[in-house]
C-alpha cells in the first residue's frame, strides 16, 4: 500500500467515527452512561485498557430502598454465584444496614470491592495474583492465586471471598475455581465489550451510577463535582474507586 | 519369589490391554495397531494453526493470550479458550469435557496430561452468543 493511499484511508476513517461519535452523543444506553463516554472510554478491539480511565461507582445512599437486593441479584446472576450467605460463600455484593442509634435515621447501602487506587490486596500478595488493571479495577489473576487469603485479611472492606468448593456451572465468561480468592470485577467482561456493571444496569432507583473518573465530563464526574461524596474508611488514604453519597 | 512372578504377571496384562486397546478413551486407527483417542469433532472447518502445531503448542497460545485477556483486557481472538471451545465442544454432550468423545478431555486421558483449564472455565461454548452471536473480537 503507497503511503498516499494509507493517508487517505486513514482520513476517511477519523471523518467516519467523527460523524459516528456526532450522531451517537446523548444517547444513554443505562442510568448514568452515554453510549458516546462509553464509546470513547473503550480501548479499540485488540488494544489493551489504558490508564487514561479509571472506573468507578457513585452509589447515592438516599435512593438506596431498604429490602431491596437487585443489585445482588444481578452480579449473582451475571457471575454466576450461588447467591448463599454463610460464611464459606461467596458474596461479591453485601448490603450493609446502618442505624444511626440517636437520631435512628436508617440507610442500606451495597459494599464491594471499593477498587482502590492505593489497594491492600495488591500490596500484600505474594505472587503477584492481585494486580490492578491500568483502568482501575482491581481483579485476582485466578491463573497465579495460590488461595493463601491474605489478600483478604488485607482487605478493610471485607470484600473478597474465597471459593471452598469446587465448583460446575460457571458462566463462560467469569472462570471461577475453589481455591481461589474473587470479588467484585465491576463486570470486567461487560466493561470489555463497552458495557456497565450489571448491579448498575439493575438497581430500579438508579442507586449506582457508573462510570469514568477520569473524563470531567462523564456523568460520575459532573456529579461528584456537585454533591458531597464520601469514601468509605477515607483515613485510610486508600483512594477508592467507588463513592458514595447520602452516607 | 512369588511377589516378582505376580508384577510380572500384571505387566504381561497391561500390556495385553493397551495392545488391544481396550483402555478407556482409546480406539485404533485404521488399519494399525496403535490406540490413538478417539473423538467427535466438526472437521468441516480447520484450525488456526495446523493439527502438528495445535498439538504442540495449544498449551502455549492459551498462556499467551489468558495474560493478555486477564491484564489488559484483550479477549476473544482466534487464540482464546472460548473460541477454542465453540468449535471443539462434542457434538453428543455439548462441551470439551466431562465425556470420553470430549474433545479436550479424551486426548488428555490419552496422553496421560493434567488438564485444569476446567476446573475453573466452563467446557460449553456460550460467551459468544453473548456477545450478540458475532465470532469474539
Amino acid at each position: 500500500m503507497s503511503e498516499h493511499d494509507d493517508l487517505s484511508r486513514r482520513a476517511a476513517r477519523r471523518a467516519l467515527l467523527a460523524g459516528a461519535a456526532a450522531a451517537l452523543a446523548g444517547v444513554t444506553i443505562a442510568p448514568g452512561i452515554r453510549l458516546i463516554e462509553v464509546a470513547q472510554a473503550a480501548a479499540e478491539p485488540g488494544a489493551p485498557v489504558s490508564s487514561r480511565v479509571r472506573w468507578g461507582l457513585l452509589i447515592d445512599v438516599g435512593r438506596c430502598t431498604e429490602g431491596c437486593s437487585e443489585c445482588v441479584l444481578a452480579c449473582n446472576r451475571e457471575n454466576g454465584l450461588d447467591g448463599g450467605t454463610r460464611p464459606t460463600d461467596s458474596q461479591w455484593i453485601r448490603i450493609v444496614e446502618l442505624k444511626d442509634r440517636r437520631t435512628g435515621r436508617k440507610a442500606s447501602a451495597p459494599v464491594m470491592c471499593q477498587h482502590c487506587a492505593n489497594p491492600p490486596c495488591v500490596d500484600v500478595c505474594p505472587t503477584g495474583a492481585s494486580f490492578k488493571r491500568a483502568d482501575g479495577i482491581v481483579l485476582v489473576d485466578r491463573h497465579t492465586c495460590i488461595g493463601c487469603r491474605y489478600c483478604m485479611m488485607a482487605c478493610p472492606y471485607k470484600a473478597r471471598s474465597f471459593v471452598h468448593e469446587p465448583l460446575t456451572h460457571q458462566k463462560p465468561e467469569v472462570p471461577r475455581g475453589k481455591g481461589c480468592v474473587e470479588s467484585c470485577t465491576l463486570c470486567v467482561h461487560r466493561i470489555d465489550r463497552g458495557d456497565g456493571p450489571a448491579c448498575a444496569q439493575a438497581c430500579p432507583t438508579q442507586a449506582i451510577l457508573f462510570g469514568n473518573l477520569n473524563d470531567p465530563q462523564s456523568a460520575i464526574s459532573r456529579r461528584i463535582a456537585e454533591v458531597q461524596t464520601t469514601q468509605l474508611r477515607a483515613d485510610f488514604a486508600l483512594g477508592t474507586g467507588v463513592r458514595y453519597t447520602g452516607l | 519369589m512369588a511377589n516378582r512372578a505376580s508384577r510380572g504377571r500384571l505387566a504381561a496384562m497391561l500390556a495385553a490391554l493397551a495392545f488391544s486397546g481396550v483402555l478407556p478413551g482409546a480406539a485404533h486407527a485404521e488399519g494399525t495397531r496403535v490406540p490413538l483417542p478417539s473423538f467427535s469433532v466438526d472437521r468441516s472447518t480447520t484450525c488456526v494453526a495446523p493439527p502438528d502445531v495445535m498439538r504442540r503448542t495449544h498449551m502455549e497460545m492459551l498462556k499467551h493470550r489468558r495474560d493478555k485477556t486477564v491484564h489488559q483486557g484483550i479477549r476473544g481472538g482466534d487464540e482464546s479458550l472460548n473460541r477454542c471451545i465453540s468449535c471443539h465442544a462434542s457434538k453428543t454432550s455439548g462441551a470439551a469435557i466431562g465425556a470420553p468423545d470430549a474433545f479436550c478431555q479424551s486426548c488428555h486421558d490419552y496422553a496421560g496430561v493434567k488438564l485444569d483449564c476446567f476446573e475453573c472455565h466452563q467446557g460449553r461454548p456460550g460467551a459468544q452468543a453473548r456477545l450478540g452471536g458475532e465470532a469474539p473480537r
